[in-house]
């Protein structure tokens, strides 16, 4: 072996086993041990011109923290991930860097191996970070500016630590009792632990950010009465609305909507009730509906819970799932079962009001229309009923218009999205907006990447480069 | 942020008045609004209508029943005492407007609510006819209250031990028939009593209101918890209501929905009973 031959492989992440897990609310992936770290960081090319830089929403400088953690300094790797990165424990867990920064990795599209593991690497120094003390931020002179930030979700987080590291006085206002929006209430503990969302979460708190939980913008104040007191507002509200299907029966006891049987899992921790106070159906049979990660996320919980059965159902095939495909393989290894091409056509209830099974019908792709997606029909006389006692609706979410409805002089698009441009500002001076509430429901780094955008348009615009 | 309770007293057997710090709540809160509050970190969500708010003072007014295992806990705590989180004031205000003559229906708990919307539409201009029920004399409370809110205040008790024996309804009926122009009803208690006094308003089409209280859990519109029909269509009555058209609200659903988690309570009471040192 010469020196310059390096692995084709990236280590496999060690994960619990599908038999084990199914029955536990634990992590599944266990994360890259020290040795693994660093013999992947060398497999690193660190080109001279790095794509994956520019794959990432929120442009973390990747060669130089995978460089560092191949010198084993992982102190300085850390440093790095932090300068441009406030929630590196999370997202090297629950990015998508598979279509992102990995996505681009010279290595990979070069054919001579895997892309490099960016976010197990990402994930094995943020938990280093916080297993050896995460150090005490280094705080600017304050600039004597105050902005406001709404929603403490990944767009509201990321918007605070970038405006709290240049000086502003940060406030930021969470409807819920807790900071992280769906980091707390929709991803669950076994893909992302709520300690590791409140060690970030602390993190930003630390930068001099002050979070006032229980705060409902739009009813203890309007965005007009914010900008009295502060300089400028990010508005970072999130998608937070359930759709249903508009079918017979979504009314039914024992259907839910992802959001509501997330929320009851994961933020209120039904899955330790009696312990915890938050009830939740443990059904027998849970079906799912939808394909994304929130459907993948629901059917495992429900697993979880002690559900026998749990079956996802999903109107078009296996190849336009939505969910990532890591996440597609956990819920099949854990014996969630997919009927796809199948689509519901109404939820069925007995006499007490209470679900029986879903009737469902066979669907089949046509040819791609002009934008390319293959539209799903019907196959007549296809008819069918699955029985289950729990239904989960998880075909997406819309914006909530509690801010927008008493800021009448914000503009929205259809379906409620705040119309902002490519800084954040939105019509209103001094309003800023990012993330699910200006792009509809994506994902938590294209969130955060418009945060970072975002305080970087506000510090503009409150004449931040005029330091006090 | 922890919210301090001021003060706290059991009203009548089960039914308690808490008055709780809450300073932007207080502010802002509105008649017919509530708040969602979680007592401690194992806690669940609940909704509570806002009885009373006093700006000045910085203080919203619960008043809530023992029925479950959060409210008994709650029941528990005095003054001094705190709750881990109040979020509100949520939901939309009950419309306060010169109507004419309003009849205020309250029954059982109900009556806490109906109070601020009787005060408010008496300060509006309305003649204000307000009927409160209970099931007994002894659990019937704030009739002062409701005596100085309102134009003309009648009572019943469901076992004669207080002012008509009988139901709200069988007044609601009598007022109406008695002639006199009635512009609007508004009904806040039980399901089954906000459904009869809908099945007594509906053939002399007198606009009705009820306020509805199914299950919550966030109370901004983003779990879904609290799907009602009205006229045929769901609706969130955390942010869409929860005051509602009564002639047009599905009150079986409604009922049905409320029921989804008995046997949870049960068991949340029973290890919460286990819980308890035998001594």
């Amino acid at each position: 072996m010469t020196t310059e031959s390096k692995p084709e492989k990236r280590p496999e992440m060690a994960k619990q086993l599908p038999s084990e897990r199914r029955s536990n609310f634990e992590e599944v992936a266990l994360g890259y041990n020290r040795h693994e770290a660093v013999a992947e960081a060398k497999r690193c090319l660190d080109c001279k011109k790095p794509p994956c830089i520019k794959g990432c929403p929120v442009g973390v400088d990747i060669p130089r923290f995978i460089r560092q953690i191949a010198e084993e300094d992982f102190d300085s790797a850390a440093l790095t991930l932090k300068s441009t990165n406030s929630l590196p424990a999370i997202c090297g867990r629950v990015c998508p860097q598979e279509t992102q920064c990995e996505a681009v990795c010279v290595l990979g599209k070069s054919g001579k191996g895997d892309p490099i593991a960016i976010g197990g690497l990402e994930r094995f120094v943020a938990d280093y970070e916080m297993e050896s003390g995460v150090a005490a931020p280094d705080l600017p002179a304050p600039t004597g500016r105050r902005v406001a930030v709404v929603g403490a979700g990944p767009a509201g987080l990321t918007a605070a630590a970038e405006l709290a590291k240049m000086g502003h006085a940060v406030t930021v206002f969470e409807s819920l009792h807790a900071a992280g929006g769906v980091l707390v209430y929709g991803i669950p503990e076994f893909r992302l632990p709520k300690s590791i969302v409140a060690a970030e979460v602390d993190f930003i708190r630390r930068l001099g950010v002050d979070m006032l939980l229980n705060s409902v913008i739009g009813k203890i104040s309007t965005v007009d009465e914010l900008l009295f007191r502060y300089d400028a507002v990010f508005l970072g509200t999130g998608a937070g609305l359930p759709s249903f299907l508009g079918i017979d029966g979504e009314n039914l006891n024992g259907v839910y909507s992802a959001n509501e049987f997330l929320t009851r899992v994961n933020l209120m921790k039904a899955y330790l009730f009696p312990e915890f106070d938050t009830p939740v159906k443990k059904g027998r049979r849970t079906i799912v509906v939808g394909g994304g990660n929130v459907a993948m996320d629901a059917a495992r919980c429900a697993l979880r819970l002690g559900a026998g059965e749990v079956t996802i159902v999903y109107r078009r095939g296996e190849d336009e799932l939505p969910a990532r495909v890591e996440e597609v393989l956990n819920a099949k290894e854990e014996g969630i079962i997919f009927r796809l091409l199948t689509n519901p056509i109404r939820i069925l209830g007995d006499e007490n009001n209470w679900v029986t099974g879903m009737e469902c019908i066979n669907m089949e792709l046509c040819e791609p229309d002009e934008s390319g997606r293959c539209r799903p029909v019907p196959v007549p006389e296809t008819e069918h009923t699955i029985p289950a006692d729990v239904v989960i609706i998880a075909i997406g979410t819309s914006p909530n218009p509690l801010v927008s409805m008493t800021t009448p002089d914000l503009e929205t698009a259809r379906y409620g999205t705040i119309m902002a441009d490519e800084t954040g500002a939105t019509s209103k001076p001094g309003v800023f907006a990012g993330g699910d509430i200006v792009t509809g429901s994506a994902t938590v780094i294209s969130a955060m990447g418009a945060g970072k955008v975002a305080a970087k348009a506000i510090d503009e615009y409150i004449g931040g480069a005029v330091r006090l | 942020m922890p919210f301090t309770i001021r003060e706290k007293q059991e009203l009548v057997p089960t039914i308690h008045q808490m008055d709780v710090a809450a300073p932007l709540v207080a502010e802002k809160a509105m008649p017919g609004q509530f708040v969602i509050l979680r007592i401690d970190e194992c806690g669940e969500r609940i909704p509570l209508t806002i009885a009373d708010f006093d700006a000045a003072d910085k203080t919203v007014t619960l008043i809530f029943q023992e029925i479950g295992k959060t409210t008994r806990q709650l029941a528990s705590l005095d003054a001094g005492d705190s709750i881990a989180d109040l979020a509100g004031p949520l939901g939309r205000a009950s419309a306060i407007e010169r109507f004419g003559t309003v009849v205020c229906v309250g029954g059982g708990v109900g009556i806490a609510p109906i109070f601020p919307i009787a005060r408010g539409l008496m300060e509006a201009g309305n003649r204000v006819i307000s009927i409160i029920g209970a099931r007994s004399a002894d659990i019937l409370f704030w009739e002062e209250r409701m005596e100085e809110a309102s134009s003309k205040l009648y009572v019943t008790t469901d076992d004669g031990t207080k002012g008509h024996h009988g139901f709200v309804t069988d007044i609601v009926q009598n007022v109406i028939e008695s002639g006199e122009r009635i512009d609007r009803v508004i009904a806040i208690g039980p399901p089954v009593m906000m459904r009869a006094v809908a099945g007594v308003t509906k053939p002399f089409g007198v606009k009705t209101v009820v306020s509805l209280n199914p299950i919550m859990v966030d109370g901004t519109g983003m779990c879904g918890a609290c799907r009602v029909l009205v006229g045929g269509v769901t609706k969130f009555a955390c942010v869409d209501g929860p005051e509602f058209d009564a002639h047009e609200v599905d009150f079986t659903l409604l009922m049905s929905r409320l029921a989804m988690y008995l046997p949870e309570e049960k068991e949340a009471l029973d290890y919460e009973a286990a819980a308890e040192p035998t001594i």
